[in-house]
């Protein structure tokens, strides 16, 4: 443990955690973790999902105190303080989900809580000054009046990082800024905070995208099962040699694994699933999906490429018939499903991977096993309507070795899982019955990097077998990794459709913002 | 680097993985149970002390009026028989609940199934030719309770899954109009002059406990209790065991998850409520095929209401809720009993606090478990 802090600068650390430990129940969140971060740099806190990165952080910003161990900001020793004492001492957190009322304008959001006032009343007019100052100040392009709700969520995320800057922080904590950017916003946030720690200010970055890491920190410390495993300097480190210390042993990386094989088709089989001119509506009225036509052969992935919130969900939803459809068709192997119910689809060999598994794809309070047959319960029944109660057992044993989950009991609620072990049972789950088409939404979403693993070879297993699979994903490198075609979607409509072959992040990302092509 | 060779060793060891795994498991089912049984007692402990203060607060004391509650209900062939008989409503109508609560619903129209239950059976036993045998008579009773309060029971289920009305306020209004609609037959139709009752019944029904055993003589309890008891017995296994039940429970704990799954949650939700009113309409027969023998208004009035407590305390679990209905049972027959030394008003503000005891326990005692376990 000791080599381990080589990599500190000479200058006395900003934030020095010592021995931290936290418990929730029977779960150690953190172990062991002792971090030195310095001023005036980025510094990358990497791990797994579950490794504890975001609770160590959540007791350094003072949501929750440790168990044990002392916590130091500027030399002194602040070992469970609150967040109020955290703010006044310039540390602040920006959350993964954001915090904001969506009626307000900018302005309000900022000085929510801390409204300058004349007499009775709010003085608007000085809030909107000091915060347009503030966010010219931080580089911030925007106009205070407008609501929060009419922004985008690269937008929402700097209203979030003002409000932090203006409560004074000078240690900012950021938890997986970038999962819901698109690349140019991505590259909107590093350009803030290269110019926050030019000032000197401190940023202490939580993520599990190595790219990132190597892109934008100074300082990386690895988080495994609650502990600080390994911290390196990001110049000379690669990022094989970071997933190494992520994991614990070697990993395949999704950006250099086996290039999607088949580029263009061998044959042309009919489509499995076609899609005709789809519209759904969203939750104003709107159309989320607008004028969608695409088709996907036997053993290709379609890979859907966009900002969240573009219609993507709307789109898997009506395929999968948890949504009623505005107008158009959806053809499964040359079959009308458009108003099927879910179960005829499902008998027709259409699966579904939903993007949230704790909402949609598991019954968290049921068993592995239970989990594993919901869908199929039929198939299980016995005269009378039992359920046959020795063969979901053994089936269940059978699929959790297939597929590594992760405590191995079938009778383990769904609920003590880990995400990627969850995930495991839903991929599972979604592959037990021959799949014809299959709709895989976000599939590695909060899922470890050696989940992530399985879970490809899954689908290009799945691929191999015959499905056709279509693929949404947030992540482009993992649209890119796996998919046979391309589709970019953005506003409701898909914008572009290219082959495997023509598809790069340059490309692919002012499409995902809404330039033409 | 310990730590990664720590980590290696575990894995490379199977066996003591898989006795963790045990270990792990019998802790889990022993949290569970202790999860399961422990809010019911914190919440008797919190009534008795709220009943002390109660007790004194009037001028008695609490020692001799507990007495004389026990005496009055457990410590007397009489007052177990009267216990017994109102466990009986009890069970059907916290049984109707507990399918409902299962299936994500909240059926407060017990009050009113259970009523339509008690007319359909009295309906069917003036319809059968006098003297029919009870081998005949009492099945077609109990499938005449189960249709009217099923029936009863559907209309929200209908109304939830086809125009999204929510079931605590069809539930509510819908009691008003069916004991209102059954008020209307009684006195238009069947009364008995002077009286609020049908006619009685001249077919064959239910034979009093005091056949069974000469020491209940005089009190309501009646075979019906056998006919409840099974009905706890079959949901049980309806519930756990079959594909209904797991399709039903699967539509409660996470409805977007069964409807991914294939599940009709809508057909789910009208199955549950129509199951929930027909249980709570079997109440019916106990007095009607047990006690009585005719349907009189207001035979079994708060019984439906107190079955949301019954299965509140009953934790959904069939078991818990005979259990529960005997509980709630003993404190109704016990609050006759004190009459003498304290108002009957009491055991009504009792019944109170064990619910609000209750519904606070839960959540509290799940979080200083969770506390405990983290400090051991």
């Amino acid at each position: 443990m000791s080599g381990m802090m080589s990599g500190a600068r000479s200058t006395a650390p900003i934030v020095r955690l010592t021995g931290i430990a936290k418990r929730f129940g029977d779960c150690h969140a953190v172990r062991d973790a002792s971090l030195e971060v310095a001023a005036g740099e980025i510094h990358a806190l990497v791990g797994e999902n579950g490794a504890g990165k975001s609770t160590l952080m959540r007791i350094l910003a003072g949501i929750s105190p440790p168990d044990a161990g002392t916590i130091e900001v500027g030399g002194r020793d602040v070992t469970g303080w609150t967040t109020a004492q955290a703010i006044d001492a310039s540390v602040g957190m920006v959350h993964q989900h954001f915090m904001l009322v969506p009626t307000l304008t900018i302005a309000e959001n900022v000085i929510l809580g801390r409204e300058p006032m004349r007499g009775l009343a709010i003085d608007f007019a000085r809030a909107e000054r000091e915060v347009t100052a503030a966010a010219e100040k931080s580089g911030f392009r925007m106009n205070v009046r407008q609501l929060v709700r009419e922004l985008s969520v690269g937008e929402q995320q700097r209203v979030e990082i003002l409000k932090t800057l203006v409560r004074g922080a000078r240690i900012l904590i950021l938890d997986e800024p970038t999962a819901v950017l698109s690349p140019p916003e991505v590259e909107e946030l590093w350009r803030v905070l290269r110019a926050l720690r030019d000032e000197g200010g401190t940023i202490i970055l939580i993520t599990h995208k190595l790219d990132e890491v190597a892109e934008i920190s100074d300082t990386i410390t690895v988080v495994r099962e609650g502990r600080t495993v390994a911290r390196f300097p990001t110049a000379g480190t690669s990022p094989a040699s970071i997933a190494r210390a992520m994991v614990g042993r070697d990993v395949v990386l999704a950006g250099d694994a086996t290039i999607a094989r088949r580029d263009e088709r061998v044959v042309a089989l009919a489509p499995a699933l076609d899609v005709r001119h789809l519209v759904v509506s969203g939750e104003q009225r709107q159309r989320a999906v607008n004028d969608v036509s695409f088709t996907i052969q036997p053993r290709e992935i379609l890979g859907i490429a966009g900002v969240e919130g573009n219609g993507q969900s709307a789109l898997i939803e009506a395929i999968a018939g948890l949504r009623s459809v505005e107008s158009g068709e959806i053809f499964l192997d040359a079959a009308d499903v458009t108003s099927m119910p879910v179960s005829d689809r499902e008998e027709r060999g259409l699966a579904h991977i939903p993007e949230d598994r704790h909402r949609r794809g598991l019954v968290l309070d049921y068993s592995i096993a239970d989990n594993l047959i919901l869908g199929r319960q039929r198939s299980y029944q016995r005269r009378g309507g039992m359920l046959d109660r020795t063969r979901i057992l053994a089936d269940a044993r059978a699929a959790i070795a297939v597929a590594d989950i992760r405590p191995s009991d079938p009778m383990m609620p769904a609920r003590a899982l880990s995400g990627g072990n969850q995930q495991k049972v839903v991929i599972a789950r979604a592959l037990a019955r021959e799949t014809r088409v299959l709709l895989a939404a976000q599939p590695t979403r909060g899922v470890d990097v050696g989940a992530i693993e399985l879970i490809h070879a899954r689908l290009r297993a799945a691929r191999d077998s015959g499905a056709a699979i279509l693929l949404v994903s947030a992540e482009l490198s993992e649209i890119l990794a796996l998919s046979d075609r391309v589709a970019v979607m953005y506003g409701g409509r898909i914008v572009a459709i290219v082959p495997r072959s023509v598809a790069s992040e340059e490309m692919l990302g002012p499409l995902m913002t809404g330039a033409s092509a | 680097m310990s730590d990664l060779d720590a980590t290696a060793m575990r894995e490379e060891n199977p066996s003591t993985v898989s006795e963790t795994m045990v270990i792990v498991r019998s802790r889990d089912v022993r949290n569970r149970v202790i999860e399961a049984v422990l809010p019911p007692l914190v919440a008797l402990l919190v009534s008795i002390v709220v009943g002390d203060l109660l007790i004194l607060a009037v001028g008695q004391s609490p020692g001799a009026v507990y007495r004389l509650m026990l005496e009055g209900t457990w410590g007397n062939a009489y007052g177990f028989g009267q216990v017994l008989y109102k466990t009986t409503t009890l069970i059907c109508t916290g049984l109707a609940v507990s399918v409902g609560l299962r299936a994500g619903l909240f059926n407060i129209g017990a009050e009113g199934q259970l009523a339509a239950g008690g007319m359909a059976a009295a309906l069917v036993g003036l319809a059968l030719p006098v003297g029919t045998t009870a081998v005949i008579a009492v099945p077609l009773g109990v499938l005449g309770a189960l249709a009217a309060g099923g029936a009863v029971g559907f209309v929200p289920g209908a109304l939830r899954a086809n125009w999204g009305a929510h079931e605590v306020i069809t539930t509510i209004m819908l009691n008003f109009i069916v004991l209102a609609f059954l008020s209307w037959l009684v006195s238009a139709h069947l009364r008995v002059p002077e009286t609020l009752h049908t006619p009685p019944i001249h077919a064959g029904a239910l034979p009093r406990l005091s056949v069974l055993w000469n020491g209940f003589h005089g009190s309501a309890a009646n075979g019906s209790i056998l006919i409840e008891l099974c009905a706890a017995l079959i949901l049980g296994w309806y519930l756990f065991r079959t594909r209904g039940g797991f399709e039903l429970r699967a539509v409660g704990l996470q409805p977007d998850a069964a409807e991914n799954a294939g599940i009709n949650v809508g057909r789910t939700w009208i199955r549950a409520l129509t199951l929930s009113g027909a249980l709570a309409g079997l109440g019916g027969i106990n007095f009607v095929l047990g006690y009585e023998r005719y349907y009189e208004e207001g035979f079994a009035t708060g019984a439906g209401f107190l079955g949301i407590a019954v299965a509140l305390v009953g934790r959904s679990n069939p078991l818990g809720v005979v259990l529960a209905a005997l509980f709630f049972a003993t404190l109704s027959q016990g609050g006759l009993a004190i009459n003498a030394l304290v108002p009957k008003q009491m055991v009504d503000a009792l019944q109170g606090v064990v619910i609000l005891a209750m519904a606070a326990s839960v959540p509290e005692v799940r979080r200083l478990l969770a506390q405990a376990r983290g400090k051991r």
